[in-house]
């Protein structure tokens, strides 16, 4: 039966090449695209999941699906100091300006009339100068502030090439390899948490210290703290400093109505934080 | 600065490349739709101005992508978007949109308008010009009735595909800053819409500039019906888009929700030069006044008849300075959202630079860069209704 497929002898070779049809022009154009295939899925690389924490700077060994992190912050033990602050500008390498900040303390006062002054000189850094007001205060607080590492954290959302991205144990990082610098992501974050780097170009944000963490140690800024007034730890285990902290306090997240899903969770919080 | 932003808010992120990005994506949007008019439409007073408006629309879509690139921190890594686009990230689809529009709308329109053309140039040059023109018409040399009557249904089914094309283009672009929740100023569903009409009317303007000005220094006889009609439509797409402003602003103003306050603040001091005066008095009542008084949109004839002459005068004026007011509403999205913190405490400012890599100097040249390659589009295809007579 091996004369089967043989093409039937009698057709004569054509003597000229004929113009291609309609037909033979889309098999033809449907053939390339197949053998052209192959090679653009070579060309798109798919970032593989495990390789994702390895962008924060892991050692091997460590597994982020035992982890949950989160932070716990405590406005009442807030002094206002801001050593927290240039802890983590020296630890992460932040640029010393007053313009970029991984976390910074803002001071609320409001006064017997109800209006509501906010500062923060420097991002906190060298503290605060003394009140002044000569109006009666009704009351003052300092509320530190950082990347809310959102559960639904819409700067993940908005990256278009996806240089930004949710790590399993719960803390968003930033590909510096990766990202093309468009800057959408820090008009996409409600808290602005997020800045760019002047020099490397790239966007800049708090890791949660996740070279410090995934070693076993603290954030460099809970490190320094004087007062515990931040907490850091694990969201959804039980007997943790941070769940010990949701469980003894009243805690709140910075606009909740946007649904973005805060990790940072707060102990008397003033309703005029925003 | 004034009242309170957050620390990191000193520095705007966006700034003059990203207000040219949607002011250029929306003169290709609104060239093309004008367009539309004459080859679906069938609305025949615009036929001078069809083959311009495609060229137009070729010309700024071939630029848009560059202030993108330039403001770029890594413009090198820009392939990524093509490459692992993340799909739940509204700007990532930015590269596809674009080269959809760009391969699949303009450039396969424009080869079949001008197929005819460029096979009778090819016949009619020598040496490199007749590589030249030959190399443009893609092999296809066929000039038969038959042939000629298919390039023409193509380019009405592509103008077909291409109308709903230019809506995605640009109510993408809008869809980019109307979905950012975070921020109360572009977070508006309504913002897509907004941007395709301010796209439609800014791209009836520039035809109309274009038009006008080049009639003038070919010293040839402006077409009246046609930059008639041309007004005429800029007078409706206005009246348009300013309902669907004014929709936007009431809605903002009854729902009066926490960031009023703080927009309300920025639209009397920093917005006042650019919002008030410039989009809305400038670059939208004048125009629509004098419109509605000269154009025959409202009567035939116009409500006041005045000589032909005036006629061009006033319609040159009324749209250039409506060029001026959709710049002044994208420089008003793009840097108005950045101007409140997301604190909603306080404002700061946005110093323009002269010269540096996003200054005033690389924002002309990205302005003058499409009228250039327009230039040399309409050396290589002439869109001249004259001529276009004269080669059949």
């Amino acid at each position: 039966m091996r004369d089967e497929g043989r093409a039937p002898a009698a057709a004569p070779a054509p003597a000229a090449p004929e113009p291609l049809n309609r037909r033979q022009f889309v098999e033809a154009a449907l053939k390339a695209c197949g053998a052209a295939a192959p090679l653009l899925v070579a060309v798109i690389r798919i970032p593989a999941a495990g390789g994702q924490e390895a962008a924060g700077g892991v050692e091997a060994g460590y597994d982020p699906t035992g982890h949950y992190y989160g932070m716990g912050v405590d406005i009442e033990k807030c002094i206002g100091c801001g050593r927290c602050v240039a802890a983590c500008k020296a630890e992460n390498d932040v640029p010393a300006d007053a313009a970029h900040f991984n976390t910074w303390v803002e001071r609320y006062v409001i006064e017997d009339n109800g209006e509501v002054t906010v500062d923060s000189p420097n991002g906190g850094i060298d503290g605060f100068p003394p009140l002044e007001s000569e109006r009666g205060m009704l009351r003052s607080f300092f509320v530190p502030k950082l990347c809310n590492h959102c559960a639904n954290p819409p700067c993940v959302q908005v990256c278009p090439v996806g240089a930004t991205f949710a790590t399993r144990d719960g803390v968003v990082l930033v590909d510096e390899k990766y990202c093309i610098g468009c800057r959408y992501c820090i008009q996409a974050c409600p808290y602005g948490a997020r800045w760019f780097h002047p020099t490397k170009r790239v966007a800049g944000k708090c890791t949660l210290c996740y070279h410090r963490i995934t070693r076993g140690l603290v954030p460099a800024c809970v490190e320094v703290c004087p007062t515990g007034a931040r907490i850091f730890g694990e969201v959804e285990q039980r007997a943790t400093p941070l769940a010990r902290f949701m469980r003894m306090n009243d805690v709140q997240v910075l606009k909740p109505h946007l649904n973005t899903k805060p990790k940072v969770y707060y102990a008397n919080l003033d309703g005029e934080v925003r | 600065m004034q009242g309170y932003i957050y620390p990191n808010e000193y520095e705007l992120q966006w700034g003059l490349l990203i207000v040219l990005y949607p002011y250029i994506t929306g003169l290709v949007a609104g060239a093309f739709i004008l367009a539309s008019l004459e080859r679906v439409f069938n609305v025949k007073e615009v036929q001078p101005t069809y083959r311009l408006a495609l060229l137009t629309a070729l010309a700024f879509l071939l630029v848009a992508p560059l202030p993108l690139l330039g403001h770029l921190g890594h413009p090198e890594r820009s392939y990524e978007i093509f490459l692992t686009p993340n799909r739940k990230s509204a700007m990532a689809m930015f590269g596809f949109v674009y080269a959809w529009y760009l391969t699949v709308v303009l450039l396969l329109e424009v080869w079949f308008e001008y197929r005819k053309d460029l096979v009778l140039r090819a016949q009619a040059a020598h040496g490199v010009g007749k590589w030249f023109f030959s190399a443009l018409t893609l092999g296809a040399t066929d000039l038969s009735e038959r042939s000629l009557r298919f390039d023409d249904a193509a380019g009405r089914l592509i103008t077909v595909i291409g109308i709903p094309s230019a809506f995605l283009l640009h109510g993408y672009v809008g869809f980019i800053f109307g979905s950012v929740k975070a921020n109360p100023w572009w977070s508006s569903v309504l913002m897509p819409v907004v941007f395709l009409f301010s796209a439609i009317v800014s791209g009836i303007a520039l035809v109309l500039i274009l038009y006008l000005v080049t009639t003038l220094f070919r010293s040839r006889p402006v077409d009246m019906p046609c930059v008639d009609k041309l007004a005429t439509f800029l007078f409706y797409a206005m009246i348009i888009d300013v309902s669907l402003e004014m929709l936007d602003f009431l809605h903002r103003l009854y729902e009066s929700e926490e960031s009023i306050g703080i927009l309300s603040q920025m639209i009397s001091s920093r917005l006042f030069l650019s919002l008030i005066v410039l989009q809305i008095v400038i670059g939208t009542l004048v125009p629509l006044v004098l419109l509605g008084v000269t154009s025959p949109a409202l009567r035939r004839g116009g409500v006041a008849r005045g000589s032909e002459e005036l006629r061009r005068l006033i319609y040159l004026v009324t749209a250039v300075l409506v060029e001026i007011g959709i710049f002044s509403i994208r420089w008003n999205v793009v840097v108005g959202g950045q101007l409140f913190s997301k604190s909603l405490r306080g404002l700061t400012v946005y110093k323009v630079e002269v010269l540096g890599a996003e200054g005033v100097a690389i924002t002309f040249g990205l302005l003058a860069l499409p009228l250039v390659i327009l230039w040399v589009l309409v050396k290589v295809l002439p869109p001249w209704p004259d001529v276009e007579a004269r080669s059949a």
